[in-house]
């Protein structure tokens, strides 16, 4: 997925910036609205994260014009406001969501993904590894040609391990990605997720294999 | 809010009474002006017959053989004959003395050649006597002869009676007429103040706006008042918005950047120590933003609460936008929103005070739901509208379910779970804000049910 990241805080934005890279997407960042829209025109763009006060207007105007020029690339507002009347502005502008400031990466990213979900349903990128075709955007997994139903977490799990085939995941980073920090969870619970999934891929040459004392790992046979 | 306001007296009632009374004195006036009038122009008719039929007598007089002799016809007392049979009296004097008639009416001094008229007394009935002289030239000198003829004023005051009574009736007619006429002049001058008063009452608390419609010119200081009153507080209101909201985005974003950082080198540590450390960083910054965000929420309410707006809600259709937003919150838990609406329901209402209140109760559930769950929100119209969230979660402590309400009041058993304890508080003051009911308690079978009538 390719970001546009409008935020003036350079901090933030590169506390962002470095964790969507994590999850392996590829982001320009803009500290201005005038910068905004020059990337906004030049680049295709899957998603906008938009932040609200910027140095040289309000977010909003950026909002209008970008949705009076005719653009769809769906955008998230990133707002520290509270106030629900100045969400509800929000989204009658244009804006797909919005999250609010300090948010949870986990929420920010099931936003995005419901957005895209809901957004563009035909461009979609479909993953072949194999026998399995899988759908992040979608949510959709296929294992050898026949529609497997994933949960959100399965999902999750699922594709942060496909995405970096071959690269070891310890239980405890799983439940870093997985599970909210208020979460009380054990390191076992991460063993049920990927339990599923193993039956989930039973009889395909995509197999997730356990290294003792290290975690996980997602493999292709052949 | 709503200070006392002193009221003194109400001036579409003073106004009724001052044109009343005007429409009386005047009522008066006319009676009273009419009537005299009528009595004068009555009295000088009556005096004109009186005159005739005294100087028809009075020309009859001759000397005849050096004696003063009258001859004066039938017709010269006839003339006085009237509808209520007034008396008639006569009396003739030859130099003062009497010749014939009444010795007893008074009668004045009569100038030869003249009339003269008076009023007196017969026989206890107030007469008018006309009197006049005539000298006459005999053979040893002169002789003046004076004739009066008096008439009781039956007829007259029966006249005069019949025009007061008319004129009486005329005058409380009119005085009716004008009487209407001040309710009317009263009532519309003080509707031109009702329609102002309905204009600003009837705004949203929000509605800060100029009053527009147009108003007489009296009261144009009044309402140019109001206006810049209206626009100093709209300015001082947007200030303080704003200052909230620029201090929530002064907060919030370097929160926001403390929390990505740590996340992000929570990812790279694997030192269980430092992993605890980063944990409880991300946790405290979860919980003050959560605690400003709650607590800014919370001014939010109780200020809206206080000036209600109220417009039809269509509580469903808010519950399932609301549910829209928070499924990508509940998918992360793999926990299910599922909406059950049946049949409309409609609530007179702060859309934006309910949607808070809802998304409270929804928030808690998702909290303290465990994962692969449902999330259940009931909404329908039972003689009331009612909206309960079920989960499936440990429920309330029956011991502490009282108290769960109140301010930065939380439950023993939450854990980790951030929280601000204002969330049940604003649901709560949300609800009655409403005139309805918020009732806490737990499922059968486990679970909590946060149950709100309105």
């Amino acid at each position: 997925m390719k970001y546009l990241l409008v935020e003036d805080n350079a901090e933030l934005a590169q506390a962002v910036t470095s964790r969507l890279r994590l999850d392996g997407h590829s982001v320009d960042h803009a500290s201005k609205i005038a910068d905004a829209v020059g990337f906004a025109q030049a680049g295709e763009y899957d998603l906008i994260l938009l932040d609200i006060m910027l140095p040289d207007g309000d977010g909003r105007t950026f909002l209008k014009q970008h949705r009076a020029a005719m653009n769809d690339t769906p955008v998230i507002v990133l707002t520290a406001r509270s106030q629900v009347s100045d969400r509800i502005s929000m989204l009658d502008l244009g804006a797909d969501d919005y999250v609010t400031k300090p948010f949870d990466h986990a929420e920010l990213e099931a936003r995005c993904r419901a957005v895209l979900r809901r957004k563009n349903g035909s461009a979609r990128s479909v993953l072949q590894v194999g026998d399995v075709e899988f759908d992040a955007v979608g949510g959709q997994l296929h294992v050898k040609g026949q529609p497997v139903e994933l949960r959100n977490r399965e999902l999750r799990l699922f594709e942060l391990l496909i995405n970096a085939r071959g690269q070891v995941f310890s239980k405890q980073k799983l439940v870093d990605r997985l599970f909210s920090y208020d979460d009380d969870v054990s390191e076992n619970a991460v063993e049920v997720y990927i339990g599923r999934l193993r039956k989930h891929l039973d009889g395909s040459d995509v197999q997730i294999k356990t290294l003792r004392g290290l975690g996980y790992r997602l493999d292709h046979d052949g | 809010m709503t200070a006392e306001v002193n009221a003194r007296g109400s001036l579409r009632t003073r106004l009724a009474l001052i044109l009343t009374g005007g429409a009386a004195v005047l009522a008066v006036i006319l009676y009273v002006a009419v009537r005299a009038l009528s009595a004068q122009i009555a009295q000088q008719g009556q005096d004109n017959v009186l005159a005739a039929s005294m100087s028809s007598i009075l020309d009859s007089a001759v000397i005849r053989d050096g004696q003063v002799s009258l001859d004066f016809p039938y017709s010269s007392l006839s003339m006085l004959t009237t509808d209520a049979d007034d008396r008639v009296f006569y009396a003739i004097r030859e130099d003062g003395q009497l010749l014939s008639g009444y010795g007893d009416l008074e009668v004045p001094d009569a100038m030869p050649e003249g009339q003269i008229f008076t009023t007196s007394v017969m026989g206890g009935d107030p007469v008018r006597v006309a009197t006049g002289a005539r000298r006459l030239i005999a053979a040893d000198g002169q002789r003046t002869v004076s004739v009066s003829v008096a008439q009781t004023q039956d007829a007259l005051s029966n006249t005069l009676n019949g025009i007061s009574r008319n004129v009486a009736v005329l005058g409380l007619g009119f005085f009716a007429l004008a009487t209407a006429l001040a309710t009317w002049a009263a009532s519309d001058t003080s509707a031109q103040l009702r329609r102002l008063t309905t204009s600003v009452t009837r705004r949203g608390p929000q509605d800060l706006s100029p009053v527009a419609r147009p108003v007489p010119s009296e009261m144009v200081p009044l309402v140019g008042s109001l206006n810049t009153f209206m626009s100093r507080l709209d300015h001082t209101l947007t200030q303080s918005e704003d200052f909230i909201a620029e201090a929530a985005h002064r907060i919030r974003t370097p929160l926001a950047t403390v929390r990505s950082h740590a996340e992000a080198t929570l990812q790279r540590v694997d030192r269980p120590d430092n992993r605890t450390a980063l944990l409880s960083m991300v946790r405290a910054i979860d919980e003050s933003s959560r605690a400003a965000g709650q607590l800014l929420d919370h001014a939010m309410v109780t200020f809206r609460a206080e000036n209600l707006e109220r417009v039809e809600v269509d509580i469903a259709a808010l519950l399932a936008e609301l549910v829209q937003r928070m499924t990508p919150i509940a998918d992360m838990k793999d926990i299910r929103l599922e909406l059950r609406a049946s049949g409309s329901a409609h609530l007179l209402g702060d859309p934006i005070l309910l949607q808070n209140a809802f998304r409270n109760l929804i928030d808690n559930a998702l909290k303290y739901a465990p994962a692969e769950t449902v999330v259940e929100i009931e909404v329908g119209d039972n003689s009331g509208v009612f909206v309960s969230v079920l989960d499936n979660g440990p429920g309330f402590d029956l011991d502490e379910i009282e108290t769960l309400s109140g301010r930065f009041v939380r439950g023993r058993d939450t854990g980790n779970k951030v929280g601000s304890g204002l969330g049940l508080t604003i649901a709560q003051a949300v609800t009655e804000a409403h005139g309805g009911q918020m009732t806490l308690g737990n499922r059968e079978g486990g679970g909590a049910c946060a149950l709100v009538q309105f």
